[in-house]
């Protein structure tokens, strides 16, 4: 099937060309979130803080990868459900963040919020790790190592294949 | 009596461990390969064929076919006439599991607290483990590499026996229909109809470890299966929710006694990466 090829950081315009369902080969860098993630990121932003990446021009990965066997770049990829991180996502969305990577249907006001800060939630195939860590040229624990799975880690893409969910 | 080293037991529950983290249930593979010439769907198409490529990659690669490798369960029949020595068997489990993990290295997703601290164990320990004694002089281990994602949307309820056998129906498809693509389908469904409210969940998380697509033994209960899966194929939101005919590759029911007041249904899912086996000492 016909594929689109992006590059982050992503224009508001490239944004708006897409539609649900197009598959879209991802390159670029991106840090992962789960649900503790999300919690200590948004206990920054409470207290004023800023976050240690720019969030509008990455993509937040909803993802916890296992770790790499020794001598290889990373362990196996994918999505987690990112229904998970619904409640965190309207102040993600405030403080800046366009584009998230994970799996699964999002809450009707998530889906408004997104729609509404011109975001685009991309669809990654659960249970396909060992094709997508052929996508992943770099990974390292970029902040909060204690959360091991569950940590930021910092992932440079390269055609990552996922689809729009919602733009 | 037969004795059976605790050493023993440990080796056999981290060679399945290693064995099904990169290897698929074939029969889930063959089930697929079906499912993708069956598909009309284009974006379902092409899902399944990098499910399928996934399933000849992982094995070769060393990498876990999924990113969550799970959380290890065991489901144990001890034979009466077997003494185990050395360590207990969840000893012997958790330490296959610690090894495991360090090894392969597998992701370490278990929590020490659910609520307050959260705080990870490190190496996937404890193993979730059920023990049943049964006659004879072996031991039968039921293991699975279990993800987060379907064992999240599983569900039950003690449904009143008036119900019947379309309203049990109605109970799975529409808890299936209602977990949409955050289960990761194609999915194996687990149906535990019977004992109380803490044995039918465990009965449909045995319920996933039957031979996929089995036929049930009684008629009754296969047609019921059978119309199951149908039904939410029809319905449903197809693989990983991109529509198309397969939501569900089999479903699989096991019954037992209960009290005459109750009906209690349990539906455990299985996500597309079906990582179980049985190991016999």
């Amino acid at each position: 099937m016909k594929e689109i090829r992006i590059s982050l950081p992503i224009s508001t315009e490239e944004i708006r060309a897409l539609h649900p369902n197009d598959k879209v080969l991802l390159s670029g860098i991106v840090y992962t979130a789960r649900d503790e993630a999300h919690k200590r990121m948004l206990a920054l932003l409470k207290h004023g803080e800023k976050l240690p990446f720019d969030i509008g021009k990455t993509a937040l990965f909803y993802c916890g990868p296992s770790p790499a066997a020794e001598g290889r770049v990373c362990g196996a990829i994918g999505p987690t459900t990112s229904s998970r991180m619904d409640p965190y996502t309207r102040e993600m969305l405030k403080a800046g963040l366009k584009v998230m990577i994970g799996k699964g249907e999002r809450a009707v006001e998530t889906q408004q919020d997104i729609k509404a800060a011109g975001g685009l939630y991309l669809l990654a195939i659960g249970g396909i790790s060992a094709v997508l860590s052929q996508s992943i040229v770099s990974c390292e624990t970029f902040l909060w190592p204690d959360l091991g799975a569950e940590a930021v880690y910092k992932m440079e893409l390269r055609d990552f294949p996922c689809y729009v969910g919602i733009v | 009596m037969r004795k059976i080293s605790s050493e023993q037991i440990q080796q056999a529950v981290y060679q399945a461990i290693t064995e099904v983290s990169y290897h698929c249930d074939p029969k889930v593979t063959e089930a697929l390969q079906q499912a993708l010439e069956g598909e009309s769907n284009e974006l379902a198409q092409d899902v399944l064929s990098s499910i399928l490529e996934n399933h000849r990659i992982s094995p070769e690669s060393m990498i876990p076919l999924c990113q969550d490798t799970g959380s290890t369960v065991v489901l144990a029949e001890i034979g009466a006439g077997v003494q185990i020595l050395g360590q207990s068997l969840p000893e012997a489990i958790n330490a296959a599991v610690r090894q495991a993990q360090h090894d392969c290295p597998l992701r370490a997703s278990t929590v020490s607290e659910p609520l307050f601290e959260r705080k990870n164990t490190g190496d996937n320990t404890p193993a979730i483990i059920h023990v049943e004694y049964v006659a004879g002089e072996r031991i039968r281990l039921l293991i699975a590499q279990k993800g987060g994602g379907a064992e999240n949307m599983s569900f039950m309820k003690m449904l009143s026996p008036a119900i019947g056998t379309d309203g049990i129906i109605d109970f799975v498809c529409e808890g299936i229909l209602a977990a949409g693509s955050r289960p990761c389908p194609p999915l194996i469904l687990g149906v535990g109809i019977g004992s109380n409210f803490e044995g039918a969940p465990l009965l449909a998380k045995k319920a996933l470890f039957e031979p996929l697509g089995r036929a049930h033994p009684d008629a009754k209960y296969h047609q019921m299966e059978r119309q199951i899966t149908e039904r939410i194929n029809t319905l449903g939101c197809g693989v990983q929710g991109f529509r198309g005919n397969c939501t569900v590759l089999a479903t699989h029911i096991l019954h037992t006694p209960c009290h005459i007041a109750s009906l209690p249904v349990a539906v455990n899912l299985q996500c597309h990466a079906h990582r179980h086996c049985e190991v016999i000492i």
